[in-house]
């Protein structure tokens, strides 16, 4: 792995009104790793996302994103990032083709680039012969793959994945990991939160936040050894159950 | 030259963003079918409806005679009455008794009696009454009715009176400016416009950006380079192009299957209908930014909307008639401006001067919901 940092935040703060969602968090990314962001519901981990995704802005604090401030070069951030949310994200009512066209397009990618970069997929995915089939037709599992190919269709630097494998089978999702590591391999950085703790298990390096703040950030098996934990479900429960906050 | 490359670059990209997106906004009107059958079907049923079904004209009622001097003068009255398209004759009586009784039968809505001396008095006194009874358990029918048959009597007169030369004689005059035949068409294809016009945009603009705010794509185009401003101008765009549709069926309609003309400029009309669309687009944007879920973003549309149009616009219940709150309310319901330019410039076939304040108000109306609708769209990210 490079030592390149990709993602670098300090102190970065949000609050609403007399609540802070986010207090203070401070974390380094590397280039090409697979970051796991974890932490219980309303433990901060979206709105933290959502600043460094440069769809809302930090109350305090500095974070970069690419190179770029999530203060000021918000357009640059987006240009160079890919985003997966929770909810299923492509267009159901377009056929697999179109959804390619159209997210190619949307990144102002030229003609020639988008009908290479979807043939490839196609070719990688084995969805050749449901090209011109509606996404909304084909079974869950698949959309899922569909939905990160198309995340990183543009070729991003980082890629935030938000709990992307939320209702999938563990078929599905193994194999959903699969092409996330393939994608780390080509040296896409994987900025990802989930609630399966074995996902966590496939991270590089784990944070996780209790009340807005990161309680802790190391690799999984140093987490364990810290934390005296067999298993990353136990490292868990032990910083959750700190939290004095409630989930949403 | 670097720098200039650079920008020409940028606006292709940019021409690409937008151009991808509103043909997926295209596709997907296109693969919703039902939704795109309703959208232009609407105008057109609604013109056949409003058009052929739902008239407040008179036409071919039911009416009793009871002609009790049974000469010349009093058939060819009738005659004239059963002639005129607004009446038929279905009974001929023979006492006042039975006049309540034709009544209570429901079948007719007015009866005309004539006196035995009705020839006798017209030729001697050049003074002769016809009684009009009618069935006032629907007062509006039964004054139009009565007027009808009092304009067919006072016809008949003329031409009696006429004939003899009288030295004087005080004759009232009635002309009737722009809409001479009284034809209901002439007041609701402007009605109709600007309902279908509201529904389309509103409503449709309102509920395709929540439906996205729904299903989480939206989060997916505010994550993309593409500007917001860009995402709401796209979205407008199919819809913009549904109601060029929707104009121009209607106006075909109405020109050739009510034959209410178009007395003024087709440019200009066509140029006002298209900055109503673009008032209803930012209404629904507007919308878009207030609603949660597309059930909300409908009935707020609906309930806020298209209730006040029908209502406060003028088209069904006269606004001078109504007290003064209720005025005032009217004039911040765009369609009143709107259904005013259209019958001035469509029906009187005046020019921009005159239609020149309500264009000016429909302009600033548009502005000022622009500027809203796109800041709130904006705050909604932060």
């Amino acid at each position: 792995m490079l030592n390149e940092k990709i993602i670098t935040v300090d102190h970065l703060t949000k609050r609403f009104a007399a609540f802070t969602a986010v207090d203070a968090i401070t974390f380094d990314v590397y280039k090409g790793e697979i970051f796991g962001f974890l932490g219980a519901n309303g433990a901060g981990k979206t709105t933290a996302m959502r600043m460094l995704c440069g769809l809302s802005m930090p109350t305090s604090g500095k974070a970069t994103v690419a190179g770029f401030d999530v203060y000021t070069q918000n357009e640059q951030i987006k240009k160079n990032i890919g985003y997966m949310s929770q909810k299923f994200s492509l267009y159901e009512d377009l056929t697999v083709k179109e959804n390619m066209q159209l997210y190619g397009g949307i990144y102002g990618k030229s003609n020639q680039f988008i009908k290479d970069k979807t043939a490839f997929i196609l070719e990688q995915l084995h969805l050749k012969d449901e090209a011109n089939k509606l996404v909304g037709s084909l079974p869950l599992g698949w959309k899922q793959k569909l939905a990160f190919s198309v995340a990183i269709f543009h070729e991003p630097e980082i890629v935030f994945l938000d709990e992307p494998t939320g209702g999938v089978d563990p078929v599905t999702r193994r194999e959903f990991w699969m092409m996330i590591y393939e994608a780390a391999a080509n040296g896409i950085t994987i900025f990802v939160t989930t609630h399966y703790m074995d996902e966590a298990e496939y991270c590089n390096r784990v944070s996780i936040m209790v009340d807005g703040k990161v309680e802790a950030l190391d690799t999984p098996a140093m987490l364990k050894q810290q934390y005296q934990s067999p298993t990353m479900d136990d490292v868990f429960l032990k910083l959750a159950r700190k939290a004095t906050r409630s989930g949403d | 030259m670097k720098p200039q490359q650079h920008n020409q670059s940028k606006t292709g990209a940019a021409r690409r963003q937008f151009f991808s997106f509103v043909k997926k906004e295209l596709l997907h009107i296109w693969r919703d079918k039902r939704t795109l059958f309703i959208l232009l079907g609407m105008p057109v049923v609604q013109i056949i409806i409003f058009g052929f079904a739902l008239t407040n004209e008179v036409k071919n009622s039911k009416i009793a005679v009871l002609d009790q001097s049974k000469d010349a003068a009093t058939s060819s009255l009738i005659a004239e009455l059963n002639a005129s398209r607004y009446f038929d004759v279905e009974e001929n009586l023979t006492s006042y008794k039975e006049i309540e009784a034709a009544f209570k039968k429901g079948k007719i809505k007015l009866a005309v009696v004539l006196p035995s001396q009705f020839s006798e008095d017209l030729k001697h006194t050049n003074k002769a009454s016809v009684q009009l009874i009618a069935d006032a358990s629907d007062p509006n029918v039964a004054n139009t009715l009565t007027n009808y048959a009092t304009a067919v009597v006072m016809d008949y007169q003329d031409r009696v009176t006429n004939k003899q030369r009288l030295p004087y004689s005080i004759q009232v005059e009635t002309r009737m400016l722009y809409n001479p035949q009284l034809k209901g068409a002439y007041n609701f294809v402007p009605g109709v416009m600007a309902m279908v016009l509201l529904l389309v945009c509103t409503m449709m603009t309102a509920i395709t950006i929540v439906r996205e705010k729904e299903m989480g794509t939206m989060e997916i185009m505010l994550v993309s380079p593409m500007r917001p401003q860009m995402v709401v101008i796209a979205k407008a765009v199919p819809y913009f192009l549904l109601s060029s549709i929707n104009i121009a069926s209607i106006l075909l309609l109405s020109v050739f299957a009510l034959e209410v003309p178009i007395n003024g400029s087709l440019v200009l009309l066509i140029a006002e209908s298209l900055l109503f669309t673009l008032v209803s687009l930012s209404l629904g944007l507007l919308i878009s930014s207030a609603a949660g879920s597309q059930q909300v973003a409908m009935f707020i549309s609906l309930v806020a909307l298209f209730l006040p149009t029908v209502m406060l616009s003028g088209f069904m219940f006269p606004i001078e008639n109504m007290p003064f709150p209720l005025r005032m309310v009217s004039n911040i319901v765009p369609a009143k401006w709107f259904y005013i330019i259209v019958r001035s410039v469509m029906i009187k076939g005046v020019g921009l001067a005159a239609v020149w304040k309500e264009t000016l108000i429909l302009t600033g109306m548009l502005l000022f919901l622009l500027t809203v609708a796109i800041k709130r769209f904006k705050i909604r990210l932060q």
